[in-house]
């Protein structure tokens, strides 16, 4: 209780101000060294294979025969770039449904039980370490696609099937926040007209929800795209693109993973890797560069 | 509230710019002994005054005999300490090459990886051999195959096991990545040319996932280093000859490769003692982790083999 009637005069926390700034200025600083020190670095090691070691782009974007070691050397890329786009996109076609329904679940038919259990577990699968997953899928998606499917089991359908269950935790959170910021006024409005519950859903939340239900979709493709281990593990790493889902094949990251310690910094085996990781990396701003253009579409 | 997290983010400041402060010091101080005790070191060779640290890098086939025998090492010499990583052969060169790492651990020869300018700076420490057979699924119902009938596999001439004296059933390859060590030692000793990636082949590297493929898929042919034979594969005789330690070290099986590990010049004081510890009666003894591990020392090899590999008595 103040005596007077005075305005409190505010001290000038001048100290506490340049602390403040001073701190979020060097945290920024961090980070955008951090980012363009490494989109550098992939540039620099990317691009000389094709300037240094003098590979035409074109070969490595269309060509079918990745011989590193080959004489001739070749270094076709094109069935890496065929697995990791295959791969994370049936990832998704599996992944997306199942996101969408643990949303409704869990936002419309029972919040209670989705928010205290569903949830948290879903979200628990964001925290299993990926060569977790690779190795189940080893010990049971493979051995069961060997005995169901003509093939050895391991290829595309093994991979996406393993990336489906590593992005489901990504795309059923983004589901759940957009069915939970949608207007109350929407769902009670089609009630008010006689709509079922289920015509509620399929006509009313899902359409004005799907641009943010993408956004979810294509941050999980983004992810597949980048997962490297798990694939290894299941996918059987032949660098050629497949005849079935379930022959052998490689994404991008596969091929990364597989070889990069095994050859010396420098050498044309390893600066090919390093193209196909720039490749990795532009395909990731390409992804980022969607999900903004459908967050800017995302407006009620 | 507000205050308290303005101070908190001031600590957090103050005492991350300490630390950097810190390092500085405590590196200061370090070389400074590095530099006392190497100087130490030169005068007086007791293995109580050594001290340093030595980072071994690379193979990740060769990794456990490190890690293992550094432990007992460091155990001796308090003032030593080791970092033992993975990484595969191909950064381990590098790494040491480089000079980021003091010893660079490869399943095969220098020269075979870097440029010959560089490989030619460093220094081979030969500390085990590791020899390789060739193992199926224990349905094929092969014993032996011929050197001409394994190129005829990997190449893919030959896709089903009835052609080589086995059952009716499709041969599965289960390779390794073209730059694998692994697979450079089977292909230059056991087929005696480059293959291919086949279609529909499958390539691993990790040792474990090769020998749980081969196991659990059928017809499945792969080839693995002798330490990870057991009875849930099956190991093929190469020529007639079966793959065990005193075939390898008399010469009769050819399929196999020194473990290196690189330094870059001469090593210094410390990593000299490790390097000779490692292949010393202690290591490479009958008792020791070199047979107990499941590689072959060094010294019971009755024939060498050069980097072009050719065979000596």
């Amino acid at each position: 209780m103040k005596k007077s009637n005075d305005r409190e005069v505010a001290t000038p926390h001048l100290a506490e101000e340049w602390v403040g700034k001073v701190y979020t200025f060097i945290c920024i600083l961090f980070l955008i060294i951090t980012i363009f020190s490494m989109v550098y670095f992939v540039a620099s090691k990317g691009l000389s294979t094709f300037i240094v070691n003098g590979v035409n782009v074109k070969d490595l974007l269309t060509g079918l025969k990745w011989k590193p070691d080959g004489e001739p050397a070749l270094f076709g890329a094109l069935p890496f770039i065929f697995g990791s786009f295959s791969t994370s996109i049936l990832a998704a076609i599996i992944a997306a449904p199942l996101g969408f329904c643990a949303a409704v679940f869990m936002i419309e038919l029972s919040p209670k039980l989705g928010r205290t259990f569903m949830q948290p577990v879903i979200e628990l699968l964001a925290g299993i370490p990926s060569v977790v997953y690779g190795f189940v899928g080893l010990s049971v998606i493979v051995p069961l696609f060997r005995n169901l499917f003509p093939g050895q089991g391991v290829g595309i359908a093994a991979g996406a099937l393993v990336l489906a269950f590593m992005i489901l935790p990504t795309i059923t959170t983004i589901a759940t926040d957009a069915l939970a910021s949608l207007p109350a006024g929407l769902k009670e409005g089609s009630y008010a007209l006689g709509a079922t519950r289920w015509q509620t859903i399929y006509r009313i939340v899902l359409p004005t929800t799907l641009p943010a239900q993408m956004t979810g979709i294509v941050l999980g493709i983004a992810r597949a795209f980048g997962e490297a281990l798990a694939v290894q593990m299941v996918i059987g790493n032949a660098p050629h693109i497949p005849h079935s889902l379930f022959e052998s094949t490689s994404t991008l990251t596969s091929a990364i993973t597989l070889s990069m310690g095994n050859t010396a910094m420098g050498s044309v085996q390893n600066n090919a890797l390093w193209s196909l990781a720039l490749i990795l990396m532009l395909m990731t701003f390409v992804f980022v560069f969607i999900i903004r253009w459908l967050e800017g579409r995302k407006k009620l | 509230m507000k205050k308290s997290l303005i101070v908190t983010m001031a600590l957090t400041l103050s005492l991350s710019l300490a630390a950097c402060g810190n390092n500085n010091t405590n590196n200061g101080a370090k070389n400074g002994n590095a530099a006392a005790t190497n100087n130490a070191t030169t005068n007086n060779t007791a293995s109580a005054d050594l001290s340093g640290s030595i980072l071994a890098a690379g193979s990740t086939a060769l990794q456990p005999l490190v890690d293992q025998v550094s432990k007992e090492f460091m155990d001796k010499n308090s003032g030593v300490s080791i970092q033992v990583q993975g990484g595969g052969s191909g950064t381990g060169l590098t790494q040491v090459s480089e000079g980021q790492a003091q010893i660079g651990n490869s399943d095969v020869f220098a020269e075979e990886k870097l440029d010959a300018d560089k490989a030619a700076e460093l220094v081979d420490h030969q500390v085990a051999v590791v020899a390789m057979a060739a193992v199926t699924n224990k349905d094929v119902g092969v014993d032996s195959l011929t050197k001409q009938q394994l190129v005829d596999i990997f190449t893919g001439k030959v896709t089903n096991w009835k052609d080589v004296g086995g059952k009716d059933e499709k041969i599965q390859i289960v390779n390794r990545p073209s730059s694998s060590g692994t697979r450079a030692t089977f292909e230059k000793f056991a087929l005696g040319t480059k293959t291919e990636d086949l279609q529909g082949s499958i390539q691993e590297d990790a040792s474990g996932t090769v020998k749980k493929l081969v196991s659990e898929t059928p017809g499945a042919i792969g080839y693995l280093a002798l330490s990870y034979l057991d009875d849930s594969i099956a190991a093929v005789k190469y020529e007639g000859v079966e793959a065990n330690v005193d075939n390898v070290a008399n010469g009769t099986y050819p399929v196999w490769a020194y473990e290196h590990m690189y330094t870059k010049g001469e090593p210094d004081a410390a990593t000299k003692a490790f390097l000779d510890y490692m292949v010393s009666e202690d290591v490479q003894g009958d008792q020791g982790d070199v047979v107990e591990m499941g590689y072959i020392p060094v010294s019971k090899m009755e024939v060498k083999r050069d980097a072009q590999g050719a065979v000596t008595k």
